[in-house]
């Protein structure tokens, strides 16, 4: 076995570039392990815990990229190291349009692209706030995607923002649709006539999916971040954006996604609500929050329930909760079989999230079926989490942490359901289900291995004319064994249910009084 | 300090020109679309040091106060 490394001094290139380079000398004969990163301390580390430093690697710096190979020969390394070298150079863009090099700096972008209006940055978190301050100080709307900011950086970002009259979009915001243009991790969506303000790039994903598949599209879809309803930042870009769909002619109704404000927040966000004259509906996810009506203002459960009463609101129809959709035949059927498959001791929902709303949304859910009485209870992981973030891609990306959960929750007898989501879109795997399926049926393989079984329950965030294709995806999942529901509150509720039994069941049809 | 008036209606009525600072994915998802985009060719200031960056990004601050 040889370890080898190369160097090349003062070449960053950003974490999806490098995850791909990674990935492509994984694949090359007679390598065993590749690592392709910068230099930082965090990643000397990650090489070092990997069995990949070398003297040339750690003589290299925050600014230097290192590719690291394993591999069982010293042809073999010598090869892949050859590859590497071709694959940087290959990916290397050094020319932009008209075959003039690319700006080095946010300045010199923003004087050579004539009217810009928008910086989207998406930088290290450390570098980021210097970088959107310098954007707002230029005139520049911001989206910033890079999340480990800190809530100091982002208030003054957004205070800023305020009196420059512009829009501060993050720290963290993942998703956004401006003026029909998907920013971020994006869905192929149609435009169309709902205004969407969120505090949560996948719980913005999910309603805009759900709202394309009942035929309704979407005018804009601003992301502030999922700290803005925090009472720290107050909601300081939730009004604004608020405001400005209730002034923009295309948006018939306004649709609020987030976490649970605070207290003073949510009042002000359902004040200017209740004030845009044109109907709104909010859907803040947490305990306690009661579904219901104020005004003109919807207050729905779920992000499924917002994505149903906007298309009510704006086709002017009446719509009532429902647990589960029309489509799903025999579903008292393939609960009770999937039920009987399990051990009596597995009653544990593993939840192994890419997206952090989908996994506050499975949370609420799965804790309000407990407290309904059967004993079912659930461990839920948001992988995109900032701290599982710090060293590596987003899971939306990188499945490498989500397969290493599945594994994990496959190794727990109690482990009844492993509950997934897999969000789709531009910005996300080429391929999210086919690099989770061999880990899903593995963990079915490693139960029945046990002498138990395994539920796969999942959900796929996303539309037909997204470039990985709904159908695909859900079949490739399927393949895998894993039942795939048509939201994320469907999918939370099927898990339950498989790991409670009957009582689980009966506990939900009850609360939506069915 | 007083709040100007929004730019936020313009924004969304206009058409998009980015400056696209970090994944490069997202200039060239952007270009396919057609979209007017300017891709940075970024790289940590001060080589990389935290520390020096943003003293760096503190003299920026002053030079915008100054203007």
């Amino acid at each position: 076995m040889t370890t080898v490394a190369l160097v090349k001094r003062s070449a960053y290139r950003d974490s999806v570039l490098l995850l791909d380079l990674a990935r492509e000398l994984r694949a090359l004969p007679g390598v065993r392990e590749a690592a392709a990163l910068m230099a930082t301390p965090a990643n000397q580390e990650l090489l070092a815990g990997s069995g990949l430093s070398s003297e040339d690697a750690l003589a290299a710096g925050p600014n230097d990229l290192v590719i690291a190979i394993r591999a069982e020969s010293a042809a073999a390394a010598d090869l892949a190291l050859a590859r590497a070298e071709a694959l940087v150079a290959a990916r290397d863009r050094p020319v932009g349009p008209a075959g003039r090099a690319l700006p080095r700096t946010l300045d010199s972008a923003w004087r050579r692209l004539e009217g810009a209006n928008l910086a989207l940055i998406s930088v290290p978190g450390p570098f980021a706030a210097a970088e959107a301050r310098r954007a707002l100080l230029r005139g520049l709307h911001v989206m910033l995607f890079s999340d480990n900011v800190p809530v100091e950086a982002e208030i003054a970002l957004k205070q800023l923002a305020r009196r420059r009259g512009l829009l501060m979009m993050g720290p963290d915001c993942g998703t956004a649709y401006l003026a029909g243009v998907p920013l971020g991790f994006a869905n192929a969506v149609p435009r169309g006539r709902v205004g969407l303000v969120a505090a949560s790039g996948t719980g913005l994903q999910q309603v805009a999916t759900l709202l394309a598949d009942s035929g309704e599209g979407i005018s804009h879809g601003i992301g502030v971040g999922g700290r803005d309803m925090s009472e720290a930042v107050g909601g300081a870009m939730a009004l604004v954006a608020i405001d400005a769909l209730a002034a923009e002619p295309a948006t018939e109704a306004i649709v609020v996604v987030g976490k649970p404000p605070a207290p003073a927040v949510r009042a002000a966000v359902a004040a200017r609500l209740r004030a845009a004259g044109k109907p709104a509906v909010a859907c803040l996810l947490g305990r306690g929050a009661r579904p219901g009506r104020e005004g003109s203002l919807t207050i729905a459960a779920t992000l499924e329930d917002a994505a149903r009463a906007a298309v009510a609101a704006v086709r002017g129809h009446a719509w009532t909760p429902r647990p589960f959709g029309p489509e799903i035949t025999g579903l008292r059927e393939r609960l009770t079989s999937a039920r009987r498959a399990l051990a009596p001791g597995q009653r544990t929902v593993r939840g192994a999230y890419a997206g952090g709303t989908l996994a506050d949304e499975a949370r609420l859910i799965l804790d309000a079926v407990r407290a309904g009485g059967p004993g079912v209870t659930s461990e839920i992981v948001d992988l995109g989490a900032d701290e599982y973030t710090v060293r590596r891609a987003h899971p939306m990306i990188d499945p490498a942490a989500r397969i290493a959960e599945i594994g994990r929750a496959a190794a727990d007898p109690r482990t009844a359901v492993i509950l997934l989501d897999v969000v789709l879109g531009h910005g996300a795997a080429a391929d999210p289900a086919g690099d989770l399926a061999p880990a899903l049926e593995a963990a079915r393989r490693s139960a029945r291995a046990h002498g138990r079984d395994i539920a796969l329950v999942a959900t796929v965030v996303g539309t037909d004319a997204d470039p990985q294709g709904m159908r695909r995806q859900i079949a490739r999942l399927e393949g895998a064994g894993a039942w795939v529901l048509p939201s994320n509150a469907q999918a939370a509720r099927a898990a339950a249910c498989i790991a409670g039994g009957e009582p689980a069941l009966a506990a939900i049809l009850a609360e939506a009084g069915a | 300090m007083s709040e100007a008036a929004s730019r936020v209606p313009a924004l969304l009525a206009g058409e998009l020109r980015v400056v696209n600072l970090g994944l490069q994915a997202f200039a060239s998802d952007l270009e396919r679309r057609g979209v007017a985009v300017l891709h940075v060719a970024w790289s940590p200031p001060a080589g990389g040091d935290l520390k020096r960056a943003a003293l760096l990004a503190a003299l920026d601050d002053e030079e915008d106060a100054d203007a």
